[in-house]
Order: C-alpha cells, then structure tokens, then sequence
C-alpha cells in the first residue's frame, strides 16, 4: 500500500518543522556558542550543562516538563495567553520551541568547537586592523567557523526529523497539524499497517544515510570531534 | 606631521609578575624595546595597541589619547591609528593575500586605495603573491604579507612584535632589508619589540632596555649601547653603532670610504652610491689600544681618541675601555693586564684599533 495523504502531510510537516527549527538554532545556537566559547564566566559549566541537558534527559522528560510549563497554569502558558498568542502545546510553534530545545547541543556543540579552534590571535589581528567586535563576528568568526555551523544545521535538521518523545508530549497526533513522520510510523505499526510503515521508515533510513554521507564529503573532520 | 611624543606610563601587575614604566618616547624612527623574555617588552606593545588593559595607565601618542586610568579612559584596539605585526604569522586563513592586504585598508577612513595596495606590494616584493591563499606562502612571505597589511591602514603608530623571531636565518635576512628600507622611507614612528641585539643595532634609532619590568635605560641608540654600565656592555657581544655616510671607492685597494664625525672607516669595497647613509656595528671585543699610532700595523681602521670611562667587564680578566673619538663613542674590550700595562687613565690620548667592522646596511 502506498502512502496515502496523510503520510505525505506528516512528511511535509516534518520537512517545514526542522526547517524551521534549523534557521532557529542557527540564530540563537551561534550566539550562544561563542558565549560558551570566549566566556571566562564562571557560570560556563553550568550553561555547558544547560545546553548538553538534552544529549541525557530522555526526551519525554523534556517533553512532560515543557508541557508544564507552556500549560494553561504553567508560566510560559500564562505569558502566551496573556500575549494573545493561545497556548503553545498541541500546536506546530510549540513542536518549534520543544525541537529547538531539544536539538540545542547538536548545533551548539559544533559550532563552539568551530570558534575555540579560530582562537584569539585571529580577533587581536582584525582588531589591530579596525575592525569592530561586531564586524569581526562576520567577516572573521562566520567564515572560518562555517563548517562547524554547517555540520551543526546539518546534525540539527537530521535530529529533529528524527524526534519523537518530545514531539509526542507536548505536540500529540494531530494530522495536519502536528503529525510528524516518526510519530505516524508509530501510528502505521499501531495498526499493523507495516507497508505504509515501510515507506515512512525506509524513507527515513534512505534519509539518514544521506544526510551522513554529504557531512562526511563536506567536512570530514566534523564529527569526530 | 609634526612630532609627536609617544607617552607609554604603565603599572600592571599579573601571575608574579609586574610591570612598572614610564617612557616618553620620540614620535619618529624606531624605538626598540628590548631585553630577555620576561622582561615585559611585548606586554608593553599589547598595552600600547590595547590589547592589553592596563590596570594603571597613561598611553598617547601626541594629542590622542589611548588610555588614561584617571579619567577612566580606554580607546578599544579598533579605534586606535595603529599596525601591529606579530610575532608568528597571522593572516587570515580564509582570505588570499589581497583580501588580506585590502581588510585594514578597506576599514580605515584615511586608509590606502588600490594603487598603494600594489605599491606597497611591489616594495615589499609580494605583487606576484596577491592571488596566492597565505598556506601556500613561506615564512617570511607571510610575515611581509602582514607588514604590508599593517602599512596599508596608514597608522600613526607602527608596532612591531618580535616580527623576525619565527624566522630562521636566511629568512630573517630576507625580510630585514624590507624593514630597512621602511625605517628609511617611513614617516610613522615605529616601536620594535626584540630579543636579538643585531636587530636592534640594525634598526634602532632609539634603544629601550627593559629588565623585569622595570626600565633600564632610555635613550638614543649608539649612546645605551655605550653606556658601560650597563649589561648590555659588559656582554661578549657588547658592541657600538657608528653612523656614517659613502665617501668614496679605493678601485686600487678595492676598499670604500666611510666618513664619520671622528674620521674614515676602511671597509671592503661595496656597490654603495656616495653620499649613502650606513650603519656599521663594531665588538668591543674588535678593538684593542695602543699608546701610539704611528707603530706599523695591519690594522687600517685606527683613531685617535680619549679615555671617557673605565669599567669591569663580564669576566674577571676584562675590562671596558670606553672612549670618544672626537664626540663619537667607542668602547673598547681588553684585559685588565694590558689596562694596567698601558697605564691607562680617563683623559688619556690613546689610539683605538678596529679589527673587525660589520656593516649593517
């Protein structure tokens, strides 16, 4: 049996989630690592520990915690509420704020390791040649960390295509609207539907060994960091 | 321009080790800081350019000021006129070496244009590189690069950290023309950060020795490197620098005239224009002392001079004899048994042997 629209709507969905997730992470995550980078704050370690959280929690940990906290009596609940944006689980912006959550480190830790190697000689020299932190930041610290952040969006987007805990806890099964790839391939083996199941799951192998193969070509140093 | 004093007054103290000086420097030519390491002479350049922040200082250069402590002044590197050319190569490895050449200049208001870029490429013979990713550049490629890098923000200030350091000798001896050429052509002042005294007697005009954080002594070159009490002195590489300019070819005896203000200095014979301004660096250890001058001798280079100052050298059987040949200083390296057989005396008229001169440009 071939997948039918709802399969493809899970896979569109999916497609748009870590998208979006991945121009998210790279927004935030880039900032984020150059603090944990150059920081000489004490505070380092626990940010450290903030950020790496999900590489250990098991995700329906994060998953229940968030689902707390973005409730009806939960504080980010209230805030949303309050600023007319509705609550956030059940919805496709909180599938966004949990997966980005959740897929933080693997975009953060890349990244950081990308701007400890370009160390401090580079940012003394663009200094002694005018240039502003700020313009540093793009003309030094983007090109030369640009394969650790493109293994990061990479390993990011992958991650996040491949998520279900979180996205079962805070997202549920709704089609169309938070019905994700892995969590309609739970749904297919629910109901013994192993053939569609087989078109979602090979899809998702075919796509990891992809994704695997072209970091490995663009950057082969990535990810034995 | 006119002359601007550079005013370096710094206290910083870190990891057991404190730095204290206050140094008002000439703001043309080249002043070298030297000393051992540890002595604090690239922390003194990092405060200068600012990347290092003092804990306790007063940095202008004439009218600008970059940092003062009181007034709760700090000028961030960026927005200081200055070029800095590190110890190790520091291009960016992203950028060829026009793009590196062209990052400064584009950035500075009254930075160069195109045509100084090439300019400045072509006098420090690196035209044929721009196109070139600084991995596929030598040593002493790259650290031209980067001279010519700093050149092209037209900075106020030239500060120069060990740039030679990293490169070994046939390198060195590349790259030091190039410097020549700019202390010769260059209007900026330049600070010199150095361990090697060849350099220093090559390049300096103004000589800063730095012990421990603590200022040695300061002043124009030929006269510290004479002041015998100092160590610098008493090393068995003391030596003087006696500017001088071409005064003529000997064809016959295929030797060249130099003139100094205390006389002619013999040396083998060079493809140099007269009139030419040279430096030549003489060892104490190259001179000794005669009563007369009139004994026969193969030494060519004799001066008659005076007794200014006797002190103890490095080791127990030497002595320096510091002499003036008409106003210029000359110092002299012999054993105390010659000294006490010569019956040598300050004031005394003696005559100075040059055994070995080496010529620095």
């Amino acid at each position: 049996m071939l997948p039918d629209s709802q399969d493809w709507s899970a896979v569109w969905l999916t497609l748009k989630l870590a998208a979006t997730v991945t121009i998210l992470l790279l927004c935030i995550g880039t900032p984020v690592a150059w603090w944990l980078a150059r920081t000489r704050s004490r505070l380092r370690p626990v940010f450290s520990a903030l950020v790496a959280m999900p590489l250990v929690l098991p995700p329906t940990v994060l998953g229940f915690y968030l689902l707390l906290l973005m409730g009806p009596h939960g504080p980010v609940g209230y805030l949303t509420q309050h600023l007319g944006l509705g609550l956030l689980p059940f919805s496709f912006t909180g599938l966004v704020v949990g997966s980005t959550l959740y897929s933080m480190p693997f975009v953060v830790q890349p990244v950081q390791n990308a701007i400890e190697a370009i160390g401090n000689r580079s940012l003394e020299v663009a200094a002694t040649l005018r240039a502003s932190p700020w313009d540093t930041f793009w003309s030094v610290i983007v090109p030369l960390a640009r394969p650790g952040m493109l293994t990061g969006a990479i390993l990011g987007f992958s991650h996040t295509v491949g998520e279900f805990g979180v996205v079962l806890m805070i997202g549920g099964n709704i089609p169309n609207k938070t019905q994700l790839v892995s969590v309609q391939i739970f749904n297919h083996v629910e109901a013994m539907e192993y053939a569609q199941a087989h078109w979602l799951a090979g899809g998702m192998v075919v796509f990891a060994f992809l994704v695997l193969v072209i970091l490995y070509t663009l950057n082969p140093q990535a990810l034995r960091k | 321009m006119n002359e601007e004093m550079i005013s370096l007054r710094v206290k910083h103290a870190f990891a057991g080790f404190s730095l204290d000086v206050d140094l008002s420097l000439p703001g043309k030519g080249v002043t070298v800081l030297f000393g051992h390491s540890g002595s604090g002479k690239t922390t003194v350049l990092r405060c200068a350019a600012g990347l290092e922040r003092a804990q306790q200082a007063h940095i202008a250069l004439g009218d600008a000021v970059w940092q003062d402590t009181d007034k709760g002044i700090f000028v961030p590197t960026w927005q200081r006129s200055i070029g800095y050319v590190f110890q190790e190569a520091s291009l960016f490895p992203h950028l060829n070496v026009r793009r590196n050449l062209a990052f400064g200049m584009k950035r500075t208001k009254a930075g160069g244009t195109l045509d100084d870029l090439f300019r400045v490429a072509e006098q420090l013979g690196i035209n044929h590189l721009l196109d070139r990713a600084p991995d596929k550049l030598s040593g002493g490629e790259r650290q031209r690069v980067a001279i010519a890098r700093a050149l092209l923000t037209r900075p106020r200030l030239l500060l120069m950290d060990e740039p030679l350091s990293a490169l070994d000798m046939a390198r060195k001896q590349e790259i030091l023309p190039y410097l020549e050429q700019l202390h010769d052509r260059l209007e900026v002042p330049m600070l010199y950060v150095t361990h090697q005294i060849e350099e220093a007697a090559h390049l300096g005009d103004h000589l800063v020795l730095l012990d421990q954080g603590r200022v040695q002594a300061s002043g124009p070159l030929a006269g510290v490197l004479a002041r015998l009490d100092l160590p610098l002195a008493r090393d068995q590489e003391g030596s003087v620098v006696i500017d001088a300019t071409v005064e003529a070819h000997d064809t016959t005896w295929h030797l060249t005239h130099l003139r100094f203000p205390g006389g002619t200095i013999y040396v083998p014979q060079r493809d140099f224009a007269i009139g030419k301004s040279v430096r030549v660096r003489i060892l104490a250890r190259d001179v000794s002392i005669a009563l007369s001058g009139d004994n026969p001798s193969s030494i060519q280079n004799r001066f008659a001079c005076t007794v200014n100052d006797i002190a103890p050298a490095d080791d127990a059987a030497q002595c320096l004899v510091g002499l003036r040949v008409g106003e210029v200083p000359l110092t002299a390296r012999i054993t105390h048994l010659s000294a006490n057989q010569l019956g040598l005396a300050v004031g005394q008229q003696v005559w100075a042997q040059v055994k070995a001169v080496a010529l620095l440009e």
